[in-house]
């Protein structure tokens, strides 16, 4: 049954980008027993960009690891935008260890217009945090679920992305660069932003259509914004029974239908 | 071994043995002014015959210049060795990106590429590998789908026979024609790799100009070993992209092999004339590790 609501991909840009879009910090409360953050890479700092920490939803321990957009001007200076810097990729991956090590499935949330672009990023290794993250999290054995809950931005997205199954929130999106910075490569013109968002396939669907996402977590009329509560709880039922699927999956299986799940994607002639 | 009888060595394994070099002009392609070539690096403009003369590493600098794949190859892998996997892997169109298709109609007839990326099994000083080299005149040796694909089967093929792997990176990042797809590459290929490295197997990555975005975020950077190439460009984010948030002009040495290096980045800078025999002492010393 075709719904109503949907939106245009360029609406939906303008609905993740809005102001009153839910945040992590919105939903952690809602979807979680309890929450307890958990601080630092052990190598550097802490980035305010990235939290993590030990949670339990319906009585199971999970590690959840979350890129945190600002819901005002302060929360936004801790977060920087929701734009990590190595650290922040650093400490998902510890965090991450972690939870492998005390048998706990790990729960991603990833909402980021990017990785933080700046020479303090690229001293400390921007490419080589990202690229560990990528290859750890293939062999984490323990079940890994993503979840997109706005802008899912580049390689800062994907480094929070390796998983057994990934969800997306039904007005997210998900792409390989912003479509503003699409539209200003390709055409040399950052104005082409709309065009450059219908064309780019950067919605929910797309990514069930090309391999990317498993699932869509259906949001309120017009929005997550309109109703935080019930979109909480779609998350949280997806989760719930998510986890016990993978839960119940023996590890080696589980690594192989991972890695199996990401060599699929491409599309080539021979 | 001196510079010029080098040299003379490269220019019989270029000459030589490549079918690759038959069908293309290399000189038509690399610079439109092809007798001039001016140094990224320290701006000074040479004669390209010099350049050519001294392996393409600027006299002035040492900045060491593009290769094509198939002259990297000539230059590291013993004469006639070389076999390629997936010669004629051509790209599908997975966004429908417009004049995608027509654009690399027309880098495949001057490159003589089918891609960005060969890959293939050769003996080095007769230690046998696979060997993947990226070529930055195919759309700057972007990452799509069918990069990902070949760096993937080729860690895959070194996995099954127990071989070590040497990847020569050089790309300006995802290729965004490919759109999301792309993307999906870097966990990809840094799969394959953790594949291999589990199997206890030996990846070294030679970092050649320029490697930067998702490839830096992705297989370039996850080799047991990290060479780099002296001056080349070497980092995550565009030096553009960066300037203009900090609206200030970076120092010269931001994102090279040097910079790499002292950041703790790359574990060594080899000279071009020194990397076949460095790779191969590598290897020999390799030899009796790796049990799963
Ligand atoms: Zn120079």
């Amino acid at each position: 049954m075709e719904k109503l609501n949907k939106l245009t991909p360029y609406e939906r840009l303008e609905v993740v980008r809005h102001k009153g879009r839910p945040t992590i910090r919105d939903y952690i409360p809602l979807i979680f027993d309890e929450f307890w953050e958990m601080h630092g890479d052990r190598l550097y700092g802490d980035d305010g960009a990235i939290m993590g920490g030990i949670a339990s939803i319906s009585g199971i321990p999970v590690t959840v690891i979350a890129e945190v957009k600002g819901r005002n001007i302060n929360e936004n200076k801790d977060s920087n935008f929701a734009m990590p810097h190595p650290e922040g990729y650093r400490k998902a991956l510890r965090l991450a260890k972690q939870a492998e090590k005390f048998h706990r499935p790990v729960i991603c949330f990833i909402d980021t217009p990017g990785a933080f672009c700046g020479v303090e990023a690229e001293k400390r290794g921007q490419g080589e945090a990202i690229a560990r993250n990528l290859m750890e999290f293939m062999r984490l054995r323990t079940p890994v679920i993503s979840v997109v809950l706005g802008e899912g931005g580049s390689g800062g997205a994907l480094a929070l992305g390796v998983c057994d199954e990934l969800a997306v929130l039904e007005n997210s999106i998900y792409s390989v660069i912003s479509p503003r910075g699409f539209a200003s490569i390709l055409w040399k013109d950052a104005g082409r932003e709309k065009e450059a968002c219908s064309i780019m396939k950067i919605t929910a669907e797309d990514m069930l259509e090309l391999g990317v996402a498993e699932k869509i977590i259906e949001e309120p009329f017009g929005g997550a914004h309109n109703d935080i509560s019930q979109t909480a709880e779609n998350i949280g039922e997806f989760l719930y029974k998510t986890l016990h699927k993978k839960m119940k999956i023996d590890i080696d299986v589980l690594l192989n239908e991972r890695y199996t799940k990401f060599r699929k994607i491409g599309e080539f002639i021979e | 071994m001196g510079l010029e009888e080098l040299f003379n060595v490269v220019k019989v394994r270029l000459n030589g043995n490549d079918e690759e070099k038959t069908e293309k002009d290399d000189s038509a392609v690399r610079v439109p002014d092809n007798m001039l070539f001016k140094c990224p690096r320290c701006l000074n403009v040479i004669m390209t015959e010099e350049l050519e003369k001294n392996l393409r590493v600027c006299p002035e600098c040492g900045y060491h210049a593009r290769l094509t794949a198939p002259e990297r190859i000539s230059l590291i892998a013993d004469k006639d060795s070389f076999s390629e996997f997936d010669a004629d892997m051509l790209s599908a169109n997975p966004i429908d990106f417009p004049d995608y298709a027509e654009k690399q109609q027309k880098l495949r007839e001057s490159t003589g590429l089918k891609d960005a990326v060969i890959t293939g099994e050769c003996t080095i000083r007769g230690e046998k590998c696979v060997i993947g080299v990226m070529d930055s005149r195919y759309m700057m040796a972007s990452m799509g789908s069918v990069v990902g694909e070949k760096i993937t089967r080729a860690f895959e093929y070194a996995t099954e026979n127990r071989l070590p792997i040497i990847l020569f990176t050089a790309s300006g990042g995802a290729r965004m024609q490919e759109g999301i797809v792309s993307l999906m590459q870097m966990a990809k290929t840094s799969g394959a790799a953790a594949r291999h490295s589990d199997a206890g197997l030996l990846y070294i990555t030679v970092m050649t100009d320029p490697t930067t975005g998702g490839v830096t975020a992705s297989f370039a950077s996850l080799g047991d070993i990290i060479i780099a190439e002296p001056k080349v460009l070497i980092g995550f984010a565009g030096r553009r992209v960066i300037e203009g948030t900090i609206k200030q002009r970076l120092p010269d040495d931001f994102q090279s092999a040097e910079f790499m290096l002292e950041h703790g980045f790359a574990d060594m800078i080899v000279e071009r004339k020194s990397m076949r025999r460095t790779i191969a002492h590598i290897l020999k010393l390799h030899k009796t590790g790796g049990n799963a």
